[in-house]
């Protein structure tokens, strides 16, 4: 197989892989990194790299659509990004030091427990009705846009979400996915914010955390272009196409077929970095 | 009604950035695709060497040694232009929203958002831990 046939090739597996991440809100990176290294036989290191720049393609692209609802909390969100930038350059020095089989066998993890919460869903967090303190002082308490009009909220456990989102934040450049999944359980189980804010919000914060772990990459030689070009385009354009078949789609079987097919990528990248072969 | 004014303010805000970022993240597109037309017309029937790892070479990656690869119309040059354009989008979202809690009198966010463009701006200098 030649260049030209491998870059058509790794394109249309983005574009499905964008696709189908935009429809279950999961994100396209998640497999495409065991995609280019399971099916194509792409060094891990090349593979992470060029995820990563098509996360912060979705993220940026994304912004617009999200903004216009009204949902995403800036506040929250740019104070949470202290502990995911910080986490970001942590988990990018990190990656250039471990051995590439023990990353595999971390993102093996990561896969099992996104198809975890992707085959069930996250039920909706119980609304907070007493304000927090450290909330109130960082003005993070805010409202969002229902069908009877604004509603209002409140935020909790902050030092909780802060930690957590550090902990996104290194996975993030750890293993050069968006960790969205992640990001929306620290926002939704431990600081109780609405479902609808949470992800939203966590999209705006995504792009940001990617591009962090971003410069790392690029200065260690990890951010192939010829490798990164179909990658970004073909997410890139299966994310829009995603978006739009959205607002009709039934998405509950989607998300569990997609909790399976991500289930055993967790499997072979556990199985495959345990036997050294990655 | 203070609360609501700061709302509309920041929504205002976020509808500018979000169509900023599209139009990086198109721009960005456009630049890619047109580098790796070159590239794969000239290397395309290639064979690709992405299976072992070698980490790509120095000018590829800083972005003074990337702009100087584009200028010469070096398509992996070019592709690696357009990635620079996509890492600046969430870059230029944090540097507006300095100027948007500025304007709104926000200083505790100013300040949030200063450590948020010092960690970005560390990582994209070079800065690893």
């Amino acid at each position: 197989m030649n260049t030209l046939e491998l870059t058509l090739l790794i394109w249309v597996g983005s574009l499905v892989a964008g696709f189908l991440g935009a429809l279950t809100g999961l994100g396209g990176g998640i497999i495409i990194t065991p995609l280019l290294t399971l099916a194509f036989g792409i060094d891990i290191r090349y593979a992470v790299g060029a995820t990563l720049v098509s996360v912060i393609a979705t993220s940026s692209g994304a912004a617009a659509a999200y903004v216009k609802e009204g949902f995403s909390n800036i506040r929250i969100g740019m104070f949470l990004e202290i502990a995911t930038t910080v986490g970001a350059v942590v988990g990018a020095s990190l990656a250039t030091r471990l051995p590439t089989t023990t990353i595999a066998v971390i993102f093996g993890i990561v896969l099992l427990y996104s198809a975890y919460v992707s085959s069930r869903g996250v039920p909706e967090p119980a609304a907070v009705s007493q304000p927090d303190r450290l909330a109130t002082l960082l003005r993070m308490d805010s409202s969002y846009p229902t069908p009877d009009g604004p509603k209002s909220y409140h935020v909790h456990a902050v030092p909780a979400g802060f930690g957590l989102m550090f902990g996104a934040g290194a996975l993030s450049g750890l293993l050069g996915i968006g960790s969205g999944a992640l990001k929306v359980i620290a926002m939704d189980r431990a600081m109780r914010l609405p479902f609808k804010v949470s992800t939203t919000t966590s999209n705006f914060m995504i792009g940001v955390t990617a591009a962090a772990s971003a410069g790392v990459y690029l200065r260690r030689g990890y951010i192939d272009p010829g490798l990164a070009m179909p990658v970004m385009l073909g997410v890139l354009a299966g994310s829009i196409l995603g978006a739009r078949v959205l607002s009709g789609a039934r998405t509950r079987v989607l998300r569990l077929v997609f909790g399976v097919v991500v289930g055993v990528l967790a499997i072979e990248m556990i199985y495959h970095g345990l036997s050294g072969r990655l | 009604m203070t609360h609501r004014s700061i709302g509309w303010t920041d929504h205002r805000v976020e509808v500018i950035i979000g169509n900023l970022l599209r139009a990086g993240v198109l721009l960005a597109a456009a630049v890619v695709l047109v580098g790796g037309g070159i590239f794969l017309v000239r290397h395309g029937s290639a064979a690709p060497h992405y299976a072992v790892f070698r980490g790509e070479p120095t000018d590829l990656r800083t972005p003074s040694g990337v702009l100087a690869e584009a200028v010469r119309l070096q398509g992996r040059g070019i592709i690696q232009l357009g990635l620079l354009i996509l890492l600046a989008t969430p870059l230029a979202r944090v540097a507006f929203s300095v100027f948007a809690f500025t304007m709104e009198r926000d200083r505790l966010y100013v300040i949030v958002t200063l450590i948020v463009l010092a960690v970005l701006a560390f990582s994209l200098a070079g800065g690893a831990l």
